[in-house]
């Protein structure tokens, strides 16, 4: 099967705007989906509300669209009742860590078999610019027009925290790290986090010095240094500039989880 | 075979739930309905289903409904406060016709209220609490057999109209210990599948479509958005968006009078007294003990839809007394549809009325 068979032809063109990182995302998932020889029968996706939560509605799979935060909860019950059914949650920043913060908590202190896919766009882009928990402190959106006075969330620093078994932050930029990391993700018994920065050209890169949407793209390259190098520069007692995004994989572990296929 | 206990109101809607083939209960603790949490916990995984304490009562709801759509008869129980917090999600399951089975053992509120005390003032938020225009499916017990029998039904009506169905049941009946018959098995409605090859959102003449059970190769989008009948958002068509909130109205408000469940005591009297939940028991004590009185009585198990036919059956009545315990939430419903005297007994608190408070009140409209 091809990754194109995993999409709902009838329903494209998609939503999304020119420039909008969520199809890479929805295309990374795709690929790591084909590539564990998961059947479509058994596969769900389930989303909340916000642009990253339309991404089931392309998807030829059975897919859940459900209310704001939520997703993970719904997951939950589906996973719970149907164990032999792979479960994948596509969520966002406002979606995952504002509204949902405390399913989200509760989903990795479970360690439920899910794999959590973020598009991070650091925005509320569906409602038009708003500032999320991940809006970077000083940035700049429609309802944090002097700069955002919040520090931003570290959200694969809670999930790691709460519990999940494997935690791991890309980019946009990083299309093949980020499928091995969501194939991993798939692969790995109970809850897994995979969160990808991505660009908001509509939203957020115009109000925050990013003119083209190649100029947060870029952005993300120049940006990101790996966890482990991160680790061994502050061993070597060199300062990780401030601005720097740490990616790569935080957690890999075996804790006991919930909902696994018998 | 069939075997008599003394159990508790929750004990017995737990048992219900699980003769009717409940195998999936999502919820989180609350007085007064907590019991029945326990019982599931105790019981069900005994029976190969899953019981799970979400971190609230909106992600015990929305366990319960993804729990739903693997086909999966699932429940959820709270009280006000967890109420509140459900609403939005009970809008979901309206709008993506998920059935489930929501308890609401009510207590006094608003707000925190009286945990420990009886109420039935959810009964207008129970019916128009989410936001939007929909109808929904309400029963009332008023024994603790009720509490068996009535989770029964919910499920099955549940099931055949694709529904969320509310048991609005109240702390008096909750925590009362009754004798219970549990008989050998009790109906049991499936789920109608759709027929391969059917839109999923396409209804026939019933307007309930068929149910395509996630994991079974349907390929089915299902969203809280305004769909059409492939499923697919479409928010923006005036007339698709009416079509749809009219059919999932008119697949209950249409049924109404072939599915409503009450008692009819006296349908020749001038006077009726109309109850439902606790107040109920009230009520009968009043007719026993003035059973030459010709006292007529409507006892509803099923609020909603409200099945005003049900009044005219008292082809006699002057006056129409209602006790409950809220301040008149149904005698409001009632008084639109007669032409005669509504008189609204409305006790809060959590004591029940009595029966001279009852019989007072009768006296006087007499």
């Amino acid at each position: 099967m091809s990754e194109e068979e995993w999409l709902r032809q009838d329903r494209l063109p998609h939503i999304f705007c020119a420039g909008c990182g969520n199809g890479t995302v929805i295309n990374c998932t795709l690929s790591a989906v084909e590539q564990i020889g998961w059947k479509k029968q058994d596969t769900i996706f389930v989303s909340g509300i916000g642009c990253s939560s339309r991404a089931p509605g392309y998807i030829s799979t059975d897919s859940l669209h459900t209310t704001h935060g939520r997703a993970l909860a719904f997951a939950t019950g589906i996973k719970l009742a149907n164990p032999g059914l792979n479960v994948v949650v596509f969520t966002g920043d406002g979606d995952l860590a504002a509204i949902g913060g405390n399913h989200f908590i509760h989903a990795c202190r479970r360690n439920i078999d899910i794999t959590v896919v973020c598009m991070n766009n650091m925005i509320y882009g569906m409602t038009g610019g708003q500032g999320s928990p991940t809006t970077p402190l000083g940035g700049l959106s429609t309802t944090t027009p002097y700069g955002s006075k919040e520090p931003a969330f570290d959200l694969c620093g809670l999930a790691s925290a709460a519990g999940a078994n494997y935690v791991a932050r890309w980019t946009s930029y990083h299309v093949r790290e980020l499928t091995r990391s969501i194939l991993t993700g798939l692969e790995t018994p109970g809850f897994s986090f995979i969160e990808s920065l991505v660009q908001c050209p509509t939203n957020y890169g115009r109000r925050n010095r990013f003119k083209q949407v190649t100029d947060q793209i870029e952005y993300f390259r120049s940006h990101t240094i790996l966890v482990e190098k991160a680790v061994r520069m502050k061993e070597k007692g060199e300062e990780v500039p401030a601005d720097m995004i740490l990616s790569g994989e935080f957690v890999r572990r075996n804790r006991p989880a919930l909902g696994v296929r018998p | 075979m069939t075997r008599t206990e003394f159990m508790q109101g929750n004990t017995a809607c737990a048992e219900g739930a699980l003769a009717a083939g409940c195998r999936f209960f999502g919820g989180y603790p609350i007085t007064p309905s907590t019991e029945i949490a326990e019982h599931m916990a105790l019981r069900l995984s005994k029976t190969g289903g899953v019981f799970i304490q979400m971190e609230d009562e909106i992600a015990g709801i929305a366990a319960v409904i993804g729990a739903s759509w693997t086909g999966t008869k699932a429940m959820t129980a709270t009280s006000g406060p967890g109420f509140s917090l459900m609403m939005e999600n009970i809008g979901y399951a309206i709008m993506t016709e998920t059935p489930c089975v929501i308890v609401n053992i009510q207590r006094g509120g608003p707000s925190t209220g009286q945990p420990t005390m009886s109420a039935q003032g959810d009964m207008l938020q129970c019916r128009f609490g989410s936001h939007g225009d929909y109808s929904v499916i309400a029963l009332c017990p008023a024994s603790v057999q009720e509490m068996f029998d009535l989770t029964v039904d919910a499920f099955n009506l549940a099931e055949r109209f694709r529904v969320p169905v509310f048991l609005m049941a109240d702390e008096i009946i909750g925590h009362m210990r009754e004798r219970l018959i549990i008989p050998d098995s009790v109906v049991s409605e499936q789920r109608i599948p759709l027929e391969p090859g059917t839109l999923p959102f396409k209804a026939g003449e019933d307007l309930v479509p068929g149910f395509p059970t996630f994991g079974k190769g349907y390929g089915v989008h299902v969203t809280g958005l305004t769909h059409d009948e492939r499923g697919y958002p479409c928010a923006t068509s005036p007339k698709l968006h009416e079509d749809l909130v009219k059919r999932l109205v008119a697949k209950v408000e249409g049924a109404r009078d072939s599915i409503t469940s009450c008692d009819i005591i006296n349908p020749e009297a001038e006077t009726v007294f109309i109850s439902y939940g606790a107040p109920s028991r009230t009520v009968q004590q009043v007719l026993h003990d003035h059973s030459g009185d010709g006292i007529g009585h409507l006892r509803l198990k099923m609020v909603w839809p409200f099945a005003e036919s049900l009044l005219a059956r008292f082809k006699n009545a002057q006056t129409f007394i209602v006790p409950e315990q809220n301040l008149g939430q149904i005698s409001r419903e009632i008084e639109r549809h007669v032409d005669g005297e509504v008189i609204s007994v409305p006790k809060l608190g959590g004591d029940l009325h009595t029966p001279d408070d009852l019989y007072k009140v009768l006296e006087d409209a007499r």
